[in-house]
Order: structure tokens, then sequence, then C-alpha cells
């Protein structure tokens, strides 16, 4: 369970984040959209221990994180717009290396479970220098799920993905899903949020103005229309 | 502490790993110290039996022109992939990126050390007269402290745009009290006078070298923090 | 706008520009003047009021970035910004008036002498803790790498200090204390007080820049918070 408790972030002299709530169950999965600098990715930020906020509090398992940061990041996996992974590694070398920083136990075995869940154990020792954008956003899924975490901070974890990728992709989501993770989505791409995620909020200039649950049968157009009427209507 | 240390070599081995790949900025580091000692070679005549008395001064600086490089490296590489923010969000003390950070620049400017160093001895025909393992502490000790700040201020560089160019304006100023000693050092070793000096100014080095390290082991966190 | 600062400044103002004519009084007609250099000594006041200066404006910065770095607020990052561009100031001009009184002093114009040379990269310092500030980003972040960079500098420059005190101590003379009878060494009274009545009024200029820098810089911010205001009123 990860809560965020009123999160106000103010960075210069601009107001981020104002009054920001959210509890995150397990096994829940849900999607923040919203227009450009609306904050969605200072909230990611903050939920991975990369910033502290202004005011508010974190709760992790009802747990109070301050300077513990470390105990969230452990259970938190991040996945942003960069891999945050060594182009002149091979890719089981990058996923060694971010194994021993997560303390994770047989790496090796997990390492390679991993690239063949993601298709990649055929390129296992060619440095990623020379890999495309889809396979390297790939082997940074692989990268986040190989500790194991509670919690999936995916930011726009769609983009530059082909269809193929896309369902694996959206295959492997379900699956932790159904262990009892949680995901938290920042996306653009609305069809993929109605097929991913359960609930959806839409955040503009740092506030919730909507929070909605998604049930699989909402078409898309309708989303979109209602997506443009919260936006547009405040 | 266990943990920080584990998790540094972790780091350190990581970047050595990839340096061993490359090879690129260590070779860049060889050619450069190289070159400036062939520079100095045409700027001071080395058949001139009064230059013998810059070779405590050139040592340093190779060392700390070539540092330079290195250095100017250890944090920049880390923005491709932007793989900095991957450490950041990963369950361990900055504390320990600084630690491996610093283990892997020195192990860089030792071997450096280690082939320029003769190369400086054989163009300036200089015959090694002094204690060997006097002056190896104190080459050890200066070179230390250099990269703690040096890698400390790497870091803090690195978020700028021209870091390359903030970098060296930053660090030197910072140094002159260990490259005074270091200098000073080195030539008494060099030419055999008094230890005592020699090992007061040794002194002075470590002190310097255990005061930054702690200073930068505990400003480092807040570096590391983003906004 | 706000009275009671208004107040304070014109205070410092009405004491300051008296002040500085007693001073320039004290030193070029009250005091003696001085046996071996003459004329020529004068510039000793300045260059130990600026020098003490340079030293308290570092200090200072010091800190505010120790503050800074607790907890970061916009007046204590200006405050350490112009404490450091008045220390810049401060020091070129004790290394000015330091390297005139060795030109007339010891007929050269750089000597390695520890304190003079502290100061040397003291500037450097200041300098390259002002390039810090120059940098891209919010003023938070930038608040907060300057404030380590002035921390580390900090600690750097009673160590300067010793360190090159070790290597060369041969030619300053030892004004204060444990005066070894070098030329210059030891002050007469009425010159004394002169340096005395000198730093006071340095420090006194120090705090009136201090004060007039901090209101400049917090007007510019003004400006600039009002001008992104407008410019985001436009765009939407």
């Amino acid at each position: 369970m990860l809560e965020l408790k009123e999160i106000t972030k103010i960075i210069g002299d601009k107001i981020i984040l104002r009054n920001f709530s959210l509890a995150l169950s397990p096994g829940e999965s849900v999607a923040v959209i919203g227009p450009n600098g609306a904050g969605k990715s200072t909230f990611f930020k903050l939920a991975a221990g990369l910033m502290q906020p202004t005011s508010g509090e974190i709760l992790l398992n009802g747990e109070q994180i301050k300077k513990k940061t470390h105990l969230l990041k452990k259970r938190i996996g991040y996945l942003g717009h960069e891999s945050f992974l060594y182009n002149s590694l091979t890719p089981l070398e990058n996923l060694r290396f971010y194994g021993k920083l997560y303390k994770v136990k047989n790496i090796e075995e997990k390492g390679m479970e991993l690239l063949k869940a993601v298709g990649l154990h055929y390129f296992k020792d060619i440095p990623i220098r020379s890999f495309s954008r889809g396979m390297i956003q790939r082997l940074a899924i692989a990268r986040v799920l190989l500790a194991e975490p509670e919690f999936l901070l995916l930011d726009e974890p769609h983009t530059g993905l082909d269809q193929e990728a896309v369902s694996l992709l959206n295959q492997l989501m379900k699956e932790r899903q159904k262990q009892g993770i949680s995901i938290l989505l920042i996306s653009h791409d609305f069809e993929q949020v109605i097929n991913v995620c359960d609930r959806v909020l839409i955040l503009n200039k740092g506030r919730v103005i909507s929070d909605r649950n998604i049930d699989p049968q909402l078409e898309l157009m309708s989303f979109k229309k209602w997506y443009e009427a919260a936006v547009i209507g405040k | 502490m266990k943990i920080i240390l584990a998790d540094a070599l972790t780091i350190a081995a990581k970047d050595l790993r990839n340096e061993l790949k490359s090879k690129q900025t260590i070779g860049m580091m060889i050619i450069f110290s190289s070159l400036v000692i062939l520079i100095f070679s045409f700027a001071f005549d080395p058949t001139n039996n009064t230059v013998k008395a810059i070779i405590p001064g050139l040592i340093w600086v190779i060392t700390i022109f070539s540092g330079l490089l290195g250095l100017n490296r250890s944090f920049i590489s880390e923005q491709e992939n932007d793989s900095l923010t991957g450490l950041r969000v990963a369950p361990i003390d900055p504390s320990s990126i600084f630690l491996g950070k610093v283990v892997a620049n020195l192990v860089l400017v030792i071997i450096v050390q280690l082939i320029s160093i003769p190369i400086l001895f054989l163009l300036f025909d200089y015959r090694f007269h002094g204690e060997m393992i006097w002056f190896l502490l104190i080459v050890l000790t200066a070179t230390i402290g250099f990269i703690v700040i040096g890698t400390f201020l790497a870091a803090l560089a690195a978020n700028a745009k021209n870091s390359e160019m903030l970098l060296p304006v930053l660090l030197l100023p910072l140094l002159s009290p260990l490259m005074i000693g270091a200098v000073q050092a080195t030539k008494i070793v060099l030419e055999q006078e008094g230890m005592k000096d020699a090992v007061s100014w040794l002194q002075l080095m470590a002190a310097y070298d255990l005061l930054f390290f702690a200073a930068c082991f505990f400003l480092f966190e807040y570096l590391m923090e983003g906004s | 706008m706000k009275q009671p600062s208004a107040f304070v400044d014109r205070m410092l103002y009405i004491l300051l520009v008296p002040a500085m004519f007693v001073s320039l009084y004290l030193i070029f007609i009250w005091s003696p003047i001085e046996k071996q250099m003459g004329a020529s000594q004068k510039i000793f006041y300045f260059h130990v009021s600026t020098a003490w200066v340079a030293f308290l404006a570092f200090f200072v910065v010091g800190y505010y970035c120790v503050l800074t770095l607790k907890k970061p607020t916009e007046s204590r990052f200006i405050k350490a910004g112009i404490s450091a561009e008045i220390g810049v100031v401060f020091t070129t001009i004790t290394l000015l008036t330091g390297m005139i009184w060795g030109k007339s002093a010891w007929n050269t114009w750089w000597t390695w002498e520890p304190r003079l040379v502290t100061v040397l990269i003291l500037l450097f310092i200041y300098i390259a803790y002002l390039f810090v500030r120059k940098m891209e980003g919010t003023w938070e972040k930038i608040a907060k790498l300057s404030a380590v960079f002035g921390i580390i500098g900090c600690i750097n420059v009673p160590i300067v200090f010793m360190a090159i005190r070790w290597w060369n101590t041969k030619l300053h003379p030892v004004v204060f204390g444990e005066g070894k009878n070098q030329s210059g060494g030891g002050v007469e009274p009425d010159m004394l007080v002169t340096l005395l009545f000198c730093i006071g009024t340095i420090t006194l200029l120090y705090l009136f820049m201090m004060r007039k820098g901090i209101e400049i810089e917090k007007m510019r911010l003004t400006v600039r918070k009002a001008k992104s205001k407008v410019i985001e009123k436009l765009a939407s």
C-alpha cells in the first residue's frame, strides 16, 4: 500500500503539485493522464524518492517515508523517459549491475529468465549500443522487473514500441498485476490506458481534476471525449 | 557501512569494466600526459642540468592535467541514457556512488602515473636515487587527495552545460595546498634532503585527505538530490 | 516602501560618509609618517582593512552557505551571492594595495608571502563560487550546489594559509603579536588607532554595500517574477 497524502511541491516559484493525494492498493493499476506540464513526471519523481515534497507525506504500508528513502526505493520499480542503461555493456551485464545494487539473489538465473520474457536472450552478449529504441525499452522493462518491486512506476512506457512489443509489455504488466503488484502509469496513449488500467486520474496544473474507474468495455472515443471535457471544461 | 562499501565496489567495477572495453578515457589520458611531457621538454631543455629541479613539479603537472580528463568523463558518462538517475533511484546510499567513482578514478590515474612518470624520468634522463617507499607513499597520498576533491567537484560541475571548462576553475584553487605539499615533499625525497620535512608535508597532505574526504562524503548526498 | 529598512540604510549612510572623511584625515594628516618607508606606508591602512573585509565577506558566504544547505530560502541564497561579489572587489583591492606595498617595501611587485597568496587563492575561490552560481537550472538546485562549493571552499582557506606559511615564511613583517623586531614590527599607538578606525570604516562600507546589493538583487527578482507572470498570462 503506497499512500501520498496532501503532497505539495514547489520548484522555483512555480507550484507543480497542489494538495495531491493518492492511495495505491496492491494489485491496482492507475493511470495518470493530463496535458504537458501538469506535474505528472514530478509526481513520479516524488514517489520514486528522487525528490522530497515541499509539504505532505508519503506512507509505505502505513510507515512514514522521510529520510528513509531506501526503504521506498527498494520496493519501487521506476521506468523513466530514459532507459538508465549503459550503452557499452551487454544486456546481461546491465542486469547484473543493477541486480547487485538492488541486492537481488541468483541474478544470473533471474536475468536470463527476464531476458527470455522480453525476447532479448539471443542478444545477451552484444553491447546495447547497437540496439533499436524498442529493444532498449524492452531491456529497460526487464531492468525494472528484476528487483521484483511491489510498485511499478511507468513513465510513458509505450512510446517508441512497435505493436508486438506493446502487447508483450501489456501482457507482462497484467501478469504482475495478478501477482498483487500495483502499477502507476503515465501515458498519452489512451488506447493502452484503457487496455491496462482499472482507474484513471486526470492531472491539470498540479491538481487532480477528475478520477474515475475504467471498465474494459469502454469505447476509446467516449473516453477521449470525457478527457477533453474534463481538461477544457475547467 | 559494509553495504556502502560493497555498492561502491560494484559501481567502481562497472566503470572499470566499461573502461576496459573501450579504453578511450585511459588511452586519451596516457597520450595526453605523454604529450605534456613532450611539450615540456621543448619548453625546458632536458639536456640542461638545472632542469632536474623542475622534475617534482612536472610529475604533478602531468598528473593533474591528465587526471582532469578522466574526472570530466566520470560523471558526464553517466548522463548517457540518464543512468545517474538510475543510480539515484536504486536503493543505495548516495555516498556509495561517490566512493565508487573515487575508486574508479583513482585506479585510472594511478595507471596513468605508472606509465607517465617513468616516461618523464626517461625523457629527461633522470636517475632515481631517492627512497622508493617514501616516494610512492607521497605520490599515493597526494593522488588520493586530488581524486577525492576532483571527483566531488566533477559531480558538481556535471550539472553545468560547460562542465569541462568549469571543473578546472573549481578544482585548481582548492588543490593549491595539496599541490604545495606534494611538490615540496616529492622534491625532498628526490633530492634526498631531510626526511623530517618530508614527513611533516606528508602529515599535512594526510590531514587534507581526511578532512576533505569526510566533508565530500557527507556533502555528496546534497549533490545527488534532484530538484 | 519598507520604512525601517530605509531608516537603517539612511543611518548607515549618515555614519559612513563622515567616517570616510575622518579616516582619510587620520591616515594622511594625523598619523605619523613611518621612518623607513615614508609616505608609501599609508597604503598599509587600506591594505589591512580591505584584507579584513575580504576574509569577513568570505566568512559570511560560508555562514549563509551552511544555512542554505540546512534550509534553502531565497534571501539566504541572495545574501551569500552578494557577499561573494563584494568579496571579489575587496580581495582585488587587497591584492593591488599589497603589490604597491611590496614594491615600496621590498622592491618587488609580488612576494610569495602566505597572507598575500592566501588572498589570491581566496579570489580564485570567490570567482569559482560565482561561476557555480551562474549555472543554468532552478534557483533551488543552484543554491544547493553553490552552498556545497562554498562550504568546501571555506574549509580550504585556512589550509591554504597553513600550507603557504610552511612553504615560505620569510618576508612578511609580523605586525601584531610575537614581533621579531623585523622592519615594521610593532605599531605605534597612533598608527594603531588609525588602523582600527580604518578597519571599522571599511567594515561599515561592507555592511552598506551588502544591504544595497541585497536590495538590488531582490528588486531584480521581483521584476523577473513579474515578467514571467506577464509572459504566462500572454501565452495562455
